[in-house]
């Protein structure tokens, strides 16, 4: 019997997990997936519980229901792989060897790598809303708050589903219009990209909805430690900026158990190829979604995208054949901009999000990097496509590798051979 | 891609001034395209800047301020204190590297 183990039953574990259970033959091939608990978190859905959108209870269930027939589920603490070997210790004692391993332990806020954001006034005046627990406390700071400085603030890249911190405030701004009081809420957008997005066509975009919502963007911002006493975020470049509600969104590090088994990057993110998701380091080790270092986005489309590439590839592997399937870092991802409307933007690891339409049967097309109401009713409908179709392995019918149809092509820049010293070195100056 | 000038080298660059060719860079040149963004290079420059020219063929990509904290042993601090400003882009543009990706 052949043993395939699964780290994670997260969004990409639950889906390779099931993908994987339909194409590997059962006499063959024992199915493991392991995880620390048996909630699963319908992560997308946490974006709206701060302005009351969602109930808990409609983004959290049993990871036992989305984990199909003839996979095993281990509820446990990993404490560690030994690739050597091929065993994987969990805190409890247990030893569940493996075959083949699939890393999927995905990515989480650490707050406690910013000096002074655990402190007194954390669930306080400083909230998250990453987590359940954060994106619930938020709900009642908000409701609560009557006015002065929020600051909306992204510590390091990358951090997982990239838009949303910018969706957050865009919704965060009608909110407060919503109830009367945007006049007494003043709105910064702290980051540490040089713009609203890491790429220009979008940043530019996005940059213009958040000067017409009167939001102001302080860039560059790579935050050292928060001043509880003065609630103030202080920069490494000696800036200061003052809140009053400060959401964060804290540095994301992959899984400690990644560090512990010698697999991780300086932020826990286990190395693999971009295309094939195969560890660098080991032959029979595959990392998904959020867990490995590809230069994408940390998205759920991604998790699912790669999942279609990496199903094909993972059954050649172990027939010992070559891989063919290669991944392009395919990303799409809806962007609510409040007041009932949002923009979708799609994008892969050498095309930026480009302006135009997205082609989908019956539903589409869809608007890219352009508010309409399509688009947010295209958001909310997915958490019913996530639940019924995704997790399970159910075919969607979006192609896995991204395509040029209906992408408006920006002119191609142009460059200059007379361009001299003194203008190149000012510009990387000022870059 | 532009072909520019630093001193009698002929170096490849991108529209920002960022080398493009890894191979075209020596210790000399970082040094001339440290003066032209006003820094110069003391041991502890170097110390970031030799980091990231090992770091880069072997990852593919120009190392972010906290794996050259991390694995350098420099901290971030320091590196904003060595390259004011934009101490990422600053250290990539003297040791040739492409400007690091913010990643999507």
């Amino acid at each position: 019997m052949r043993r395939l183990l699964v780290l994670g039953g997260g969004t990409a574990g639950t889906m390779v997990a099931n993908k994987l259970r339909r194409r590997l033959d059962r006499a063959q091939w024992q199915i493991t997936v392991v995880d620390q608990n048996d909630a699963h978190l319908y992560q997308p859905g946490l974006l709206f519980i701060p302005f009351g959108g969602y109930s808990p209870e409609q983004v959290v269930k049993p990871r036992r229901q989305f984990i199909g027939a003839g996979i095993d589920l281990v509820l446990g603490e990993i404490d560690r792989v030994d690739p050597e070997a091929n065993v994987v210790l969990l805190a409890d004692g247990q030893r569940l060897g493996y075959d083949y391993l699939v890393i999927a332990t995905g990515t989480s806020p650490r707050p406690d790598q910013t000096p002074g954001m655990l402190g007194p006034l954390w669930r306080h005046s400083i909230f998250d809303f990453y987590s359940l627990d954060g994106a619930t406390a938020l709900a009642g700071a908000l409701a609560a708050f009557d006015g002065g400085r929020l600051v909306v603030h992204i510590v390091d890249m990358p951090v997982k589903c990239p838009v949303a911190p910018l969706e957050f405030t865009f919704l965060a701004e009608a909110y407060f219009r919503h109830r009367g009081m945007r006049d007494r809420v003043e709105i910064v957008y702290a980051t540490p990209l040089s713009g609203a997005f890491t790429k220009p066509i979008a940043s530019a975009q996005l940059g213009t909805m958040l000067d017409e919502r009167k939001i102001a963007v302080e860039s560059d911002f790579m935050v050292e430690r928060i001043d509880d006493d003065t609630k103030v975020l202080v920069s490494y470049d000696e800036r200061e900026i003052p809140f009053d509600l400060l959401v964060t969104v804290p540095l994301n590090m992959g899984a400690d158990c990644v560090a512990r088994s010698g697999l991780g990057d300086e932020l826990n993110y286990v190395p693999v190829d971009k295309h094939t998701l195969l560890s660098k380091a080991h032959g029979n080790i595959f990392a998904i979604g959020d867990a490995n270092n590809i230069p994408t986005s940390k998205a759920g489309s991604v998790a699912h995208f790669s999942t279609d590439v990496f199903t094909d590839n993972f059954c050649q592997h172990v027939a010992g054949q070559p891989m063919t399937g290669s991944f392009d870092g395919h990303a799409n991802c809806f962007v609510e901009s409040g007041d009932g409307k949002g923009m979708l933007i799609d994008f892969n690891y050498d095309t930026e999000p480009l302006t135009g339409s997205y082609p989908i049967p019956v539903l589409g097309p869809f608007g890219l990097l352009r508010e309409s109401t399509a688009n947010h009713w295209g958001k909310l409908a997915f958490r019913w496509m996530y639940w019924h179709m995704l997790l399970p392995g159910r075919p969607i019918p979006l192609p896995a590798h991204m395509s040029m149809a209906g992408k408006h092509q920006p002119a191609v820049q142009q460059t200059t051979d007379q361009q001299t010293t003194e203008s190149t070195s000012r510009k990387a100056g000022q870059s | 891609m532009t072909v520019t000038t630093i001193g009698t080298a002929q170096i490849h660059v991108d529209t920002e001034g960022f080398l493009t060719e890894y191979d075209e860079w020596s210790e000399d040149l970082g040094r001339q395209l440290a003066a032209q963004i006003g820094i110069e290079l003391t041991d502890a420059h170097w110390k970031a800047i030799r980091f990231l020219r090992q770091d880069y063929p072997e990852q593919g990509e120009t190392a972010t301020l906290r794996r050259v904290s991390t694995l350098a042993g420099i901290p971030v601090k320091e590196l904003f204190t060595l390259f004011p400003g934009k101490p990422a882009k600053k250290m990539a543009y003297i040791a040739g590297l492409p400007k690091p990706h913010g990643c999507v």
